[in-house]
């Protein structure tokens, strides 16, 4: 039953967050934002490769290093280029995302 | 089916005749098959649950993991079809490390197992070889139709080798190769390769652009020249590109040619190929002198695949297809979405592996948002991350996010995100493989 449980709990939180009309991002912004992430870090946050897990990690840890690595005062070779191109909003839904998520 | 999958099935269906009133204008299985997300009503009366049905076309980058993700993010309730004609995926990113002799094709290829066991997702393996729009149906080569709600084409790309008439039939495709399909191609390739007598010059022939994945051919190159460099040190690789520079991280590249490969590798521009002789592996050209080569590997122009011809989503050049970026549903097609190399990009939008793998992501969820009634996100985000390898293990990368323009309908690059390796690196190189462990199992499994 486990399963279903699951299953229905989604479903009634998909509904109760779905916007009433105006609002400016749709119910699954975080989940489609941490979608691109994915090539590097994993299905769902969960890597496996090399480059960290980003499932599970607390909100505020994956918020500061994504705005270190936008405003340069963190190095790397790819994340300060990409961290550049998401605005503070969508750093923030996606982070949310990833905090949500199981780390397995 | 389990106890649980039973139990949910019937809620379902007791949902669904008030669901139905809120989806005259979704198929009806699908508007039942969605009524536990509304969580008033569970009153009301049994009709049969069923699913509404996704065909998708082509398991590569794009269709494998659209396939994947509107299992996933539909939570099951959307049936999908993925029609493939061959067993394996093999990847054409990582590929030109098979050309070089570092890795084997075995290293890039990854079975469908999971994609059928892990995510329910229905594999036939066959050609499609036909679309009825209308009646919403995929005509397939051994003569089944398979009915659709939504159909997701990511067919890849042809080769237009009605541009090159002497490489226009089956035996010459099998002497003057392409290896721009990764598997049988890529080993004859190497084998080519292989057998070239030391003091041979390879020569590479690059279309104009767009073609499928812009860096690829340059990273051939180097990859050729890391072998000869080590089994064949009197050889040469010579480039004719037939556009007028490098089309993508050319300062990286030009700077591994005269450092790490000086002397082996020559790059000349212009060379637009008109056709090639294949007994003597010679090609020539509207301008230039014939050359003659020891290997000529020849990368022939590109347009999208038959299928999207067959379905009528070709729009742009008679070559690529069109799409809303907020759905890659065609712009001319309804319930046809068009993914990957096949699709005419916005600006700055490379036709690359990485890419397909993000347009799936936005229409699945734009598909499971339609399939249920809802609005697909108004503001979808897609990136690119690309590696090149320079040796066997340095590699090189290019980047870029693109933001969904609502005002220009169009995705755009974000000002001043994106960039290009400062250069060559080890680190990279397994950053590299890390990308291709995690976009194989994003897809696949």
């Amino acid at each position: 039953m486990r399963g279903m449980n699951v299953v229905v709990a989604a479903a009634v939180t998909l509904a109760a967050s779905a916007p009433s009309g105006g609002q400016p991002t749709s119910p699954n912004s975080g989940r489609s934002l941490a979608a691109t992430c994915s090539n590097c870090h994993g299905t769902n946050g969960v890597s496996v490769g090399e480059v960290v897990s980003l499932a599970g990690r607390p909100k505020d840890d994956i918020v500061r290093k994504m705005q270190d690595f936008k405003a340069g005062r963190l190095s790397g070779t790819i994340m300060p280029q990409l961290a550049k191109g998401f605005t503070d909003a969508q750093i923030d839904l996606v982070a949310a995302w990833f905090a949500a998520q199981p780390s397995k | 089916m389990g106890t649980a999958r039973r139990d949910f099935l019937k809620a379902v269906g007791r949902a669904s005749a008030l669901v139905g009133s809120l989806g005259n204008s979704l198929p009806t299985s699908l508007a039942a098959s969605l009524g536990a997300s509304f969580p008033t009503i569970a009153r009301a009366a049994t009709v049969a649950p069923s699913s509404a049905k996704v065909v998708v076309v082509g398991g590569g980058y794009g269709g494998a993991t659209a396939a994947r993700y509107i299992r996933m993010w539909s939570a099951g309730r959307v049936d999908v079809t993925l029609v493939e004609p061959n067993l394996d995926f093999v990847s054409c990113p990582m590929s030109n490390l098979v050309l070089g002799g570092s890795r084997t094709l075995a290293d890039i290829t990854v079975g469908y197992d999971n994609l059928v066991r892990r995510d329910g997702v229905r594999l036939i393996r066959d050609t499609a070889t036909a679309v009825d729009p209308d009646k919403r149906v995929v005509k397939l080569a051994r003569g089944e139709d398979v009915p659709y709600d939504r159909l997701v084409l990511s067919p890849g790309v042809d080769f237009m080798w009605d541009e090159l008439p002497a490489l226009d039939n089956p035996a010459a495709q099998d002497a003057i190769l392409h290896a721009y399909k990764a598997g049988p191609q890529t080993a004859a390739l190497r084998r080519q390769l292989e057998a070239m007598p030391d003091g041979g010059m390879f020569v590479l022939s690059i279309p104009v652009a767009p073609y499928r994945c812009p860096p690829a051919p340059y990273e051939r190159a180097c990859q050729v020249a890391w072998y000869f460099k080590r089994a064949k040190p009197k050889s040469k690789v010579l480039i004719l590109d037939g556009n007028a520079d490098v089309t993508s991280k050319g300062p990286l590249f030009k700077k591994a040619w005269s450092e790490e490969y000086s002397g082996i590798v020559e790059y000349r521009p212009n060379y637009a190929l008109t056709d090639v002789d294949v007994a003597t592996r010679t090609a020539k050209f509207e301008v230039q002198d014939n050359v003659r080569a020891a290997v000529l590997n020849v990368i022939p122009p590109q347009r999208a695949s038959g299928i999207a011809r067959s379905a009528g989503v070709v729009t742009a050049n008679g070559r690529w297809c069109d799409v809303d970026f907020v759905t890659f549903e065609s712009v001319k097609v309804k319930n046809v979405h068009v993914l990957g190399d096949a699709i005419q990009p916005a600006t700055l939008m490379p036709k690359s592996g990485h890419m397909a793998n993000q347009h799936a992501k936005i229409c699945a969820a734009a598909v499971v948002a339609l399939l249920t009634g809802e609005a697909p996100n108004p503001e979808p985000v897609l990136t690119n991350a690309c590696y090149s390898f320079i040796t066997d293990k340095d590699a090189v990368h290019v980047c870029s996010v693109h933001q969904y323009d609502k005002d220009k309908k169009t995705m755009l690059p974000v000002q001043g995100s994106g960039g290009l390796s400062p250069a060559m690196s080890e680190l990279e190189g397994r950053y590299a493989w890390n990308w291709a462990k995690n976009v194989w199992a994003d897809m696949v499994g």
